[in-house]
Order: C-alpha cells, then sequence, then structure tokens
C-alpha cells in the first residue's frame, strides 16, 4: 500500500503551500511612502475648476486621502462603506479623483453620494503618481503631521477598515 | 423578481445534486433498484433548474437591469447584444455558473448513453458528478452568487472588459469548460470503478469515448484561447505560459496521457492502477487551474476575482475531492495486478515513455507555474518565471516524445518484430531526413540545427501517420478497411506533426520590428513594404478607435489592405490594441499600432509569421482524429 500513499502526501504537501499562500496578499507591494511625509500637493476642485484644493484640506487632522474614478468598478463596490464612514464622522475622507472627466465624477457623486470633504481633479494622473498609486481604488491613512501610516488597494469594507485602520488609529490617538 | 428565480432555481438544483449524489451511493451499495433509479432523473432536474438559473442570468443581462451587482459591473446599456449574453460568463461568478451548466450537461448525457453499462456503476457516476455539483453549488450560493442586488442602482454599468469583447473571446471559455469539465466524467468512471471494486478493463473501455470527447473539446478550446490572445493581445504571440493558459494546459497533457494509458488498459489490462491515477489528476489538474485562476493565488491578466474567501473555499472543496480519491486509490490500487508481460520493443513500451514524457511535460508546467508561489511562500523573494525557461524546459519531453511517436504508431502490441517494423519506417524517416534539410534552406534560405530537427520531427510524424490510411484506401478488394479507431489516431497524429511543423517555421522565421512609422511612411519586413496610408476616427457602439489604413505590397504590386486600430472603450477608458492582419495559408502579416509619437506619426509593431497557421490548424487536426475515434463502432455495440 505505501507506494500507492505516494500521491496523496504530494498533495497534502502541495496543499499546505496553498494554505501559506492564500494568507498572503499577492498584490502587497510596499509603498515606500509609509512613515513618510505624504505628498503635498493643490488642484482644481472637482465642483468648481477655481477652486483650488488639495492638502491643506486635510491638514491638522488624520484623514483618509481615497484615490477613485467612474471607471473602476472596485470603487462603486466601496463606495456604499465610503457613505458610511462620512455619517459616523469620525474621520474626514479626501476624494483624488484620478485619471476621470469631470461630468461623469459629478454625476456619480450627484447619484451615488459624496463622502468626500473635498475632491481633486486629476485628470492627468500626475499628483496619483506622487502617491505611487497604480490602480484604484486605493486609500491611504494619513496622521495629523502629514506622514503616511497605511496604504490600502482594492476596495474597502467595513471587516478591512476594522482590522486594518481602526487599531492604527487608536494607536496614534493614544499617543497625541 | 427574474433574479429571484435564478437565486431560487439554483437553490433547488442544489437540493436535487445532493438527492443525485447520495441515495444512488447508498442504492449501488444496498443493490437497491427504486434508490439507484434516482439518478437519472435527479441528474435531469438538476440540469433543468441550473439551465434556468442560467436562463434568468442571461435574461438580466439583455435587460440591463443593474440592480444586479454582477451585471452592473460587468455590462452597459451600450454593450452590443452579443457581448451581453457572453458578458454572462465573462467573469467569476457567471463564469462559475456555467461549469454548473456545463457539469450538469455532461451528467444528463452520461445518463442518457450508458444504458449499456451495468445500473450499479452508472448509478454511482451519476453520483460521484452529482456530488461535485453539490460543490460548486454551495461555492457558487455562499461566496460568489451571481443574482446578489445592489442598494443603489446605478444608471448604467461599468461596462464588460474591452479584452473580452471579442468573438473569440465569446465562444473560447464555453467550449474550453467543456473540455475541463468533462474529465469530471473519466474522474466520475474511475471513482466508480474503484467504488465498486470491480476494477477490470470494462470501465476503461467505457471511459474511453467520454475521456476523448472532453480531450477533443479542451484542445479546441485551447487553440481558440491561443488564437484569440494572438490576435486581440496585439502582440503577435500565440502562447505566453500565463498562468492561466497553463491551467489549461497541465489538464490537457495529463488527459492526452490518459487518452494513450486507457488504451493499454482496455486492450491489455495493463498499466490498471497507473490509468486510475492519470484519471484522477486529469480532472485534479482541471479543478486546481480553476483554484489557481479564481482564488487569485497567482496574480495574472485574466485573474477574475481576488478574493481569500473564495480560495479558502475552493482549496478545501479541492482538497476533500483529490484528498478523498487518492485515498480510495491507496486502498484499491495494491489490489490491482497485472500477469500481462511485453517485450521491449512493443506498443506497450512506447505507450510507457508517451505517458512517462507527457506526464514529466505536466510537471514542467506545474513546477513553471507554482515555482513563483513556492518562493513568495518559503520568503525567498518574489521570482517570475518567463516564456524562455518554459520554452526551453518543453523541448526536453516534447522532443523525444515526436520522435518515439512515429515508431510508437507502428509496434504492435507485446511484441514488435524490429526487422518489420524497420523496413516500414525506412522511407518516412527518409522522407523526414530530406526536408528537415530542405524546407528551411529552399523555401526561407537559412539553415540551421534546430530547425532542421524540428522540421524533421514534424514531417517524421506526418508521414509515418498517413502509412496506414494510405494503405488502406489502396487495398486490395475484399482487405479489411481501417477502423474508425485507427484512422482518428492517425488523423490525430497527423494534426501533432501540422502543429510541430507550424511551431518550428514560426519561431525560427518570424520577422518582427517596432518602428516609428509617418503618414504615408512605409516599413519593410521580409520583402513586403507595409504603408500607412491614413489615419481616421471611427467610432463603435462602446468604443471610440483610431484606425490606420495600411497598403501592403511586394514587389510594387498591392497584396493586400489592413486596418488597424486603437480603441478607447467609453466606459472603462482603457486602450485596447486590434491587430491588422493578413492572413493567408502560409503567412500571417501583422501590424499594430503603439503610441502615438506625434502629428501623424506612430509606433508600430510590424510582423511576418510564416506558418502561424498551421498551429491553430494542426491542433483542430487533433480535435478531428479523436472525434474520429470516438465515433468507432465497438463505442456503440453491446458492451
Amino acid at each position: 500500500m505505501s507506494k500507492f500513499l505516494i500521491p496523496l502526501f504530494a498533495f497534502l504537501l502541495l496543499v499546505a503551500v496553498f494554505v501559506v499562500g492564500l494568507t498572503m496578499d499577492p498584490s502587497r507591494i510596499p509603498s515606500p511612502l509609509l512613515e513618510n511625509p505624504a505628498p503635498v500637493f493643490s488642484l482644481p476642485s472637482l465642483q468648481d475648476p477655481a477652486v483650488e484644493v488639495g492638502s491643506a484640506n486635510y491638514a491638522n487632522s488624520m484623514a483618509l486621502v481615497n484615490i477613485w474614478a467612474t471607471w473602476c468598478a472596485g470603487c462603486r463596490q466601496e463606495h456604499g462603506f465610503l457613505l458610511e464612514l462620512a455619517r459616523e464622522g469620525d474621520i474626514p475622507i479626501f476624494g483624488l479623483n484620478w485619471r476621470d472627466n469631470r461630468p461623469d465624477a459629478l454625476q456619480w457623486l450627484q447619484t451615488l453620494g459624496d463622502p468626500y470633504i473635498a475632491s481633486a481633479f486629476d485628470v492627468d494622473g500626475r499628483v496619483g503618481i506622487d502617491w505611487g498609486a497604480y490602480g484604484a481604488p486605493e486609500t491611504f491613512l494619513v496622521d495629523r503631521n502629514g506622514v503616511v501610516i497605511h496604504k490600502h488597494i482594492a476596495p474597502l469594507n467595513r471587516e478591512i477598515w476594522e482590522r486594518d485602520f481602526v487599531p492604527l488609529i487608536r494607536a496614534r490617538e493614544g499617543v497625541e | 423578481m427574474i433574479p429571484e428565480l435564478g437565486h431560487f432555481a439554483l437553490i433547488l438544483a442544489l437540493s436535487l445534486a445532493l438527492c443525485q449524489g447520495v441515495l444512488p451511493l447508498i442504492g449501488a451499495h444496498r443493490n437497491d433498484a427504486a434508490l439507484m433509479s434516482v439518478a437519472r432523473t435527479a441528474a435531469q432536474g438538476q440540469f433543468f433548474f441550473v439551465a434556468l438559473a442560467f436562463a434568468c442570468l442571461t435574461w438580466s443581462f439583455l435587460q440591463s437591469d443593474f440592480s444586479v451587482a454582477y451585471v452592473a459591473n460587468h455590462s452597459q446599456l451600450a454593450l452590443p447584444t452579443v457581448y451581453k449574453v457572453s458578458a454572462v460568463w465573462g467573469a467569476h461568478e457567471g463564469s462559475l455558473l456555467l461549469w454548473i451548466l456545463i457539469m450538469s450537461a455532461w451528467t444528463v448525457a452520461v445518463g442518457r448513453y450508458s444504458h449499456r453499462l451495468p445500473e450499479d456503476f452508472t448509478s454511482r457516476v451519476i453520483a460521484v458528478l452529482g456530488l461535485l455539483s453539490v460543490g460548486f453549488l454551495l461555492f457558487t450560493l455562499f461566496t460568489s452568487n451571481p443574482f446578489l442586488r445592489l442598494d443603489i442602482v446605478p444608471q448604467d454599468g461599468a461596462d464588460l472588459n474591452p479584452l473580452l469583447q471579442d468573438p473569440g473571446l465569446a465562444i473560447h471559455p464555453p467550449i474550453l469548460y467543456v473540455g475541463y469539465v468533462g474529465f469530471s466524467v473519466a474522474f466520475a468512471f474511475a471513482i466508480a470503478a474503484m467504488l465498486s471494486g470491480n476494477l477490470d478493463q470494462e470501465w476503461a473501455k467505457w471511459t474511453r469515448p467520454w475521456t476523448t470527447a472532453a480531450w477533443c473539446f479542451l484542445t479546441v478550446g485551447i487553440a481558440l484561447g491561443s488564437w484569440w490572445a494572438y490576435y486581440e493581445l496585439g502582440w503577435g504571440g500565440w502562447w505566453f505560459w500565463d498562468p492561466v493558459e497553463n491551467a489549461s494546459f497541465m489538464p490537457w497533457l495529463m488527459g492526452t496521457a490518459l487518452i494513450h494509458s486507457l488504451a493499454v488498459t482496455e486492450k491489455r489490462g495493463l498499466f490498471k492502477s497507473w490509468t486510475l491515477l492519470l484519471a484522477i489528476s486529469a480532472f485534479s489538474l482541471s479543478l486546481l487551474g480553476t483554484f489557481l485562476v479564481r482564488s487569485g493565488i497567482l496574480v495574472s491578466v485574466h485573474a477574475f476575482a481576488t478574493d481569500p474567501a473564495r480560495g479558502f473555499f475552493i482549496l478545501a472543496f479541492l482538497g476533500i475531492v483529490i484528498i478523498g480519491a487518492l485515498i480510495l486509490y491507496a486502498i484499491r490500487a495494491p489490489e490491482l495486478d497485472s500477469a500481462a508481460g511485453f517485450k521491449l520493443l512493443s506498443r506497450e513500451t512506447f505507450l510507457l515513455l508517451n505517458n512517462i514524457l507527457l506526464v514529466i511535460a505536466a510537471a514542467v508546467v506545474f513546477y513553471g507555474t507554482l515555482m513563483p508561489l513556492l518562493y513568495d511562500v518559503l520568503k525567498l523573494g518574489k521570482i517570475s518565471i518567463g516564456p524562455p525557461w518554459f520554452e526551453f524546459a518543453m523541448l526536453l519531453p516534447m522532443l523525444p516524445l515526436v520522435l518515439l511517436l512515429g515508431v510508437g504508431m507502428h509496434s504492435a502490441w507485446r511484441m514488435q518484430p524490429h526487422k518489420a517494423l524497420a523496413k516500414k519506417l525506412r522511407m518516412p524517416a527518409l522522407v523526414a531526413v530530406v526536408a528537415g534539410i530542405l524546407i528551411p534552406g529552399l523555401l526561407y534560405g537559412r539553415f540551421g540545427v534546430m530547425v532542421s530537427i524540428g522540421t524533421a520531427a514534424a514531417v517524421w510524424i506526418m508521414v509515418s501517420a498517413l502509412i496506414e490510411p494510405v494503405r488502406s484506401w489502396r487495398r486490395a478488394e475484399g482487405a479489411t478497411a481501417i477502423s474508425r479507431s485507427m484512422l482518428g489516431m492517425s488523423v490525430a497524429h497527423f494534426g501533432v506533426g501540422f502543429f510541430a511543423l507550424g511551431i518550428t517555421l514560426v519561431s525560427a522565421f518570424t520577422v518582427e520590428t517596432d518602428q516609428a512609422m509617418r503618414k504615408d511612411g512605409s516599413v519593410e519586413v521580409a520583402g513586403y513594404s507595409f504603408e500607412l496610408r491614413e489615419l481616421r476616427n471611427v467610432e463603435g457602439a462602446n468604443y471610440q478607435a483610431i484606425e490606420g489604413r495600411v497598403e501592403i505590397r511586394r514587389d510594387g504590386e498591392l497584396i493586400g489592405e489592413v486596418l488597424p486600430q486603437k480603441r478607447q472603450y467609453i466606459v472603462q477608458k482603457n486602450w485596447m490594441t486590434e491587430a491588422g492582419i493578413d492572413a493567408h495559408w502560409n503567412r500571417d502579416l501583422f501590424i499594430a499600432l503603439g503610441d502615438q509619437l506625434g502629428n501623424d506619426t506612430w509606433s508600430v509593431r510590424v510582423q511576418y509569421k510564416p506558418m502561424i497557421r498551421f498551429i491553430w490548424l494542426g491542433a483542430f487536426i487533433m480535435a478531428l482524429g479523436g472525434l474520429i475515434a470516438i465515433s468507432d463502432r465497438r463505442y456503440r455495440s453491446p458492451a
């Protein structure tokens, strides 16, 4: 019987590799911005091209910077949760509308709701590059001093929020 | 209402699948005819409800019901109707539903065409298939329900990934799935045989046509996928060793080995435990492919969903199915012994070598696909294994396989007198060597060791595959004609030669250049001149494009005109390259627009690809051979 057990053991070994593999996040690429000052920027506002918005809008408070676009399906997925966060009002969310077009983006905020304290219109994606964005949605947690303390790629939801963001926020609040 | 109906139909299908998976097994165990008779009826019922669910989802797409999350994420109002239908399987949830639909269709077919088999055997086969359905239905309902509604209904959808908006991709996944899923039938036959403990040669005979049918579909599906990648991805390659491609290629290699080993088991009663293991492996690799693709454990351009919950569910399912099968195997296999012997020079030996080489090839693909993951798991860093590695590593098993094929085809069972064999194969060998030297030299004006070996090997198979059919065709009055099985085998092997010739010539004589091209400028490649005559804006239903009109001339004479496009899809904003291809039986001229460099100046990729059609045509000929073999009389005559 023993030699006929070899396929079984070989497969069990494979399963072990997969279990470890699944607990890792294949899309995780460490951000060079972590624990470093976030980019300082100023862009035309999405709602009104004449008004400049940017990092000044969330200076001196902990904030989320959310990179989104109407072409991004994941952004639609997380939008409901962002609205909930905004309603709870614990943390301001700044929106960076990335490589998008204005009418679509405004339409989106009108129909789906607007969770953002302000939205910058980054049409050529230059500010997105400063943030190291390579896809949307991406969400950065920036502390009171403008230092990036967490980066999340992919749609945000309650579970990820409670697990990855809340402990970091509590820790910082404790220090300050 | 319609989506809820679909959801409900899926739940009913799950209940029926449970009946189908459990009751006939008990019936077969107790020899209870009433319980066994549940199998066919439950399978038909399950098929009905799965088909209903599938129809409901299709309906939601056609109606652009964006309250359904899956529809909202993968369709759009302006999407052409044909792509609204193909969008049903354009992403994770829907393609799972398609998988289940196809699996239940196979099950109904098994029930329909297995009246000659013992009732307890058929019941077990259908029950095993039912249990597999249960797993997939649970997976769909709990982690990947396509009928979930959105709270906020968007006015328009997010559109289908433009890469998938192509006729080739509309039909390629269903055909590929028919093949993939078809191996579940061979798997179920093997499990049923092991459960019943009756492992004589009969089960191999019953399994053969089903396995071959699945293999044919898989072959066509992979070929269509490769063709799609060739003209849609815009790079001019035909195989990228992408994990998703590999996921379909591994079961194909194992399935090919299985077809050959089943022949030995059926005819000679040998390799019994090996055949069982191959039947388990071929389907396990299909499942594994699904797991690798769906769990997002490997990042790939094809990856639809990256959700660890799904990954763990599939892994658990995979574990239960494969571990269960392998335990059963470990219990049953030692009981098998085969007394029959064979000489070194015999068909058995060649089929054994065939199996070893194909399994090595599958292992190579497996290693190359999973090594990056293993490195990551062991914290050795991120590595990637690319096409050059695969291309080199695949040569090691494939070249001997091709060379041995010609000899193996003409060897008799048990023992083959070597003198007769040498006499028969002298001509083909001579033709092959001459062709190997002359074809590259005369047609393409260049000699090379590898290209000569490749050409000789390809011609060798083609000529030796023709010996038997030609002999049968020219036979004397009254002599027996070649059987469908033999003819099918010859045709399929001829296809292998055709395919090998295509690969050899494409890889040796492709001419490729990336250049900047101005309007009214020209680029010369392999004696053809490409002239960009016009650049214009064109509009499709859901995209805008810049289209170039390129005239192709040879020696000043106009031989063709192609219209390469750079498309931007309106909703998702991404740019797609539609290559302009002037196709001819013995060469493709390929031009793709790259980036705009300035006013009326574009970077272009221009390629001359000799004999590339032979690659896909070779695959279709292989599948045709399979179909001919299935039509053999003995599969229809009473057992």
